[in-house]
């Protein structure tokens, strides 16, 4: 059997899919961390990765998967420390048979990979009778439009692929905290069934899901709320002992900054009742939680509970829903407001001339009201229109971008800096559906010297 | 004098759903805050925002609040047509909310001698 350590410390890598890659190497390199956990999936990322692997079987894997591992294994292999990631998304096969590659690429000589799958139920749900949580609808009403249909997994496989010993872990979706849960229950023999340990050590998690949300990332509000370095912000690392201590911590000298705000920010951050945040794993209560501060950014965590898991697993839908056109421009100085009026008014007019007046729109005077109302205040003295509308097909959303584009040798004078794009739109919806229901499997891959 | 002279926010999203925390930067603030901010003044703040219900939860340990927005976010960040999707933006705009000076005012001259003469 393995020795217990006393504490173990856990680095959180990434916040989503797009986040910086240095601070992850910084953790690994000053964090004296023993495990680095990249969180990189969204609501809709798993759909569009679905999509990918469609069109490719041997993709559908985070699209920085290879920068990321490549910027952190040598070093991960040589101070032992294990990595845990949802970065493998809709194809966590796929994403271990890279990591293999990859490490075979830097000559590393011994490396265990273990995929964690199972997660995409499509197959399983699709022709059943679900009701979505969202509309109230019948599951059948998207069926033709369905991309993904992934359950959020709990803890357990994370911590079954650890007593294998591996020294990275690729899953595609779980519930986010329960990728800095399972070290904790694995390294210390916690009872899996123990809900006010669950219950902490999801509080925790959450704490550490965004990664620099928690350490002054996103927080800065100039005099009122200040962040130290907001230019280098390190990200956060949680020591854990045996016996349950949790402390939030980061690498000393780096960036920002952590204490009872960021923490209280952070851990209100995306949920909703406080009193039953429900996981897979646990139905957490946030609650009593209690934020002390030992010593400059060194916060300990305490009072979170938790009561029994629900039974039931959420399953996020992506689901094919039309697509967005989209063409903005800008007018400045004189009349600026006036000539930008008139712009929304003209696309309108043609809009409603080319049939597209069904669809949802927005005008927005970009700098007056396209994220509050317009408080009719004093005017800026640059506007930027935006016009948005959603379509069925593609090839009416390209055409609000021409109209818009079309401004600058037909629109008001002096608009200027034209942009257009057009997305397809990749809705979610969610169903609940029983937690044994998906057929989850472990695969190993590995290098033995 | 705005909520954003005494307290700070976060906004998170899942899917059609906002969630606003709302912090006094003095734990003090945190029972003018609990009489002043209430469910039906964020509603009305936010009028024709919202389609939903807001709730309004109380963490008295962590001195802070969760309001939770119901429909309000243009069916959420995958369909949305606004320009932030997310609703990012929607806890400094809650900030931007009038608060009475005046009884705010009298609200910590009363809780100050309610501490001293704890003393």
């Amino acid at each position: 059997m393995k020795k217990q350590k006393a504490f173990i410390r856990i680095g959180s890598g990434a916040g989503y899919s797009g986040d910086l890659i240095q601070p992850a190497v910084q953790l690994t390199e000053e964090g004296m961390i023993d495990y680095l956990i990249f969180e990189c999936l969204a609501e809709r990322t798993i759909a569009l990765a679905q999509l990918q692997k469609l069109k490719d079987p041997l993709l559908g894997y985070d699209p920085l998967l290879e920068e990321r591992i490549t910027a952190v294994l040598p070093i991960c292999v040589k101070k032992n420390i294990k990595i845990i990631s949802n970065m493998g998304a809709a194809n966590p096969l796929a994403a271990a048979d890279k990591i293999i590659e990859i490490a075979k690429r830097l000559k590393i000589n011994k490396l265990k990979v273990v995929a964690i799958s199972g997660d995409d139920v499509i197959n399983v749900i699709k022709d059943q009778d679900y009701k979505l949580i969202e509309s109230g609808d019948s599951l059948s009403v998207l069926k033709n439009q369905l991309v993904s249909a992934n359950a959020y997994l709990g803890l357990r496989p994370i911590v079954e692929a650890l007593k294998l010993d591996a020294d990275i872990i690729i899953t595609g979706r779980v519930a986010d905290p329960a990728l800095f849960m399972a070290p904790l229950f694995y390294e210390f023999n916690w009872d899996l069934d123990n809900s006010d340990l669950l219950g902490k050590a999801t509080a925790m998690g959450h704490l550490l899901e965004c990664a620099a949300q928690v350490c002054g990332g996103y927080f800065n509000d100039f005099d009122k709320k200040q962040v130290p370095n907001p230019q280098s912000i390190g990200f956060p690392i949680a020591e854990v002992t045996s016996d349950g201590h949790y402390t939030l911590t980061k690498v000393p000298n780096s960036g920002g900054i952590i204490n009872k705000a960021t923490c209280t920010e952070q851990l209100l951050y995306e949920i909703h009742d406080p009193k039953n945040y429900i996981t897979p794993d646990v139905i957490a209560d946030f609650t009593s939680v209690k934020f002390r501060e030992l010593a400059p950014n060194q916060v300990e965590i305490s009072g979170a509970t938790g009561a029994n898991k629900t039974g039931k697993l959420k399953v996020s839908l992506g689901y094919k829903d039309g697509y967005i056109g989209e063409g903005q421009m800008s007018y400045g100085g004189y009349q600026a407001k006036e000539r930008a009026s008139l712009a929304l008014k003209i696309i309108k007019n043609k809009l409603q001339h080319l049939g597209l007046s069904k669809y949802d729109a927005n005008y927005d005077l970009i700098g007056i009201n396209s994220l509050s109302k317009d408080h009719g205040k004093e005017t800026p003295d640059e506007i930027r229109i935006r016009i948005a509308l959603r379509t069925k097909t593609k090839e009416e959303a390209i055409i609000v971008g021409q109209q818009v584009e079309a401004l600058y040798t037909n629109g008001p004078a002096a608009g200027g800096g034209a942009s257009k794009s057009v997305k397809e739109i990749i809705a979610v919806q969610s169903i609940l559906i029983d937690e044994n229901l998906p057929t989850i499997q472990l695969t190993t891959k590995t290098i033995e010297s | 004098m705005k909520l954003g002279d005494i307290a700070h926010s976060r906004a998170g999203d899942k899917g059609n759903i906002s969630n606003l925390s709302l912090i006094p930067y003095n734990e003090l603030d945190y029972l003018f805050l609990k009489k002043q901010i209430t469910e039906e003044k964020v509603k009305s703040y936010f009028n024709e925002r919202i389609k939903g219900s807001v709730t309004r939860y109380e963490l008295p340990h962590l001195h802070a609040f969760n309001f939770v927005l119901e429909a309000a976010l243009y069916s959420g960040v995958t369909r949305s047509l606004a320009l932030d999707p997310h609703g990012k933006t929607l806890s400094s705009i809650f900030l931007m909310m009038e608060i009475d000076p005046e009884e705010y005012r009298k609200y910590r001259h009363l809780s100050l001698s309610k501490t001293s003469d704890n003393h």
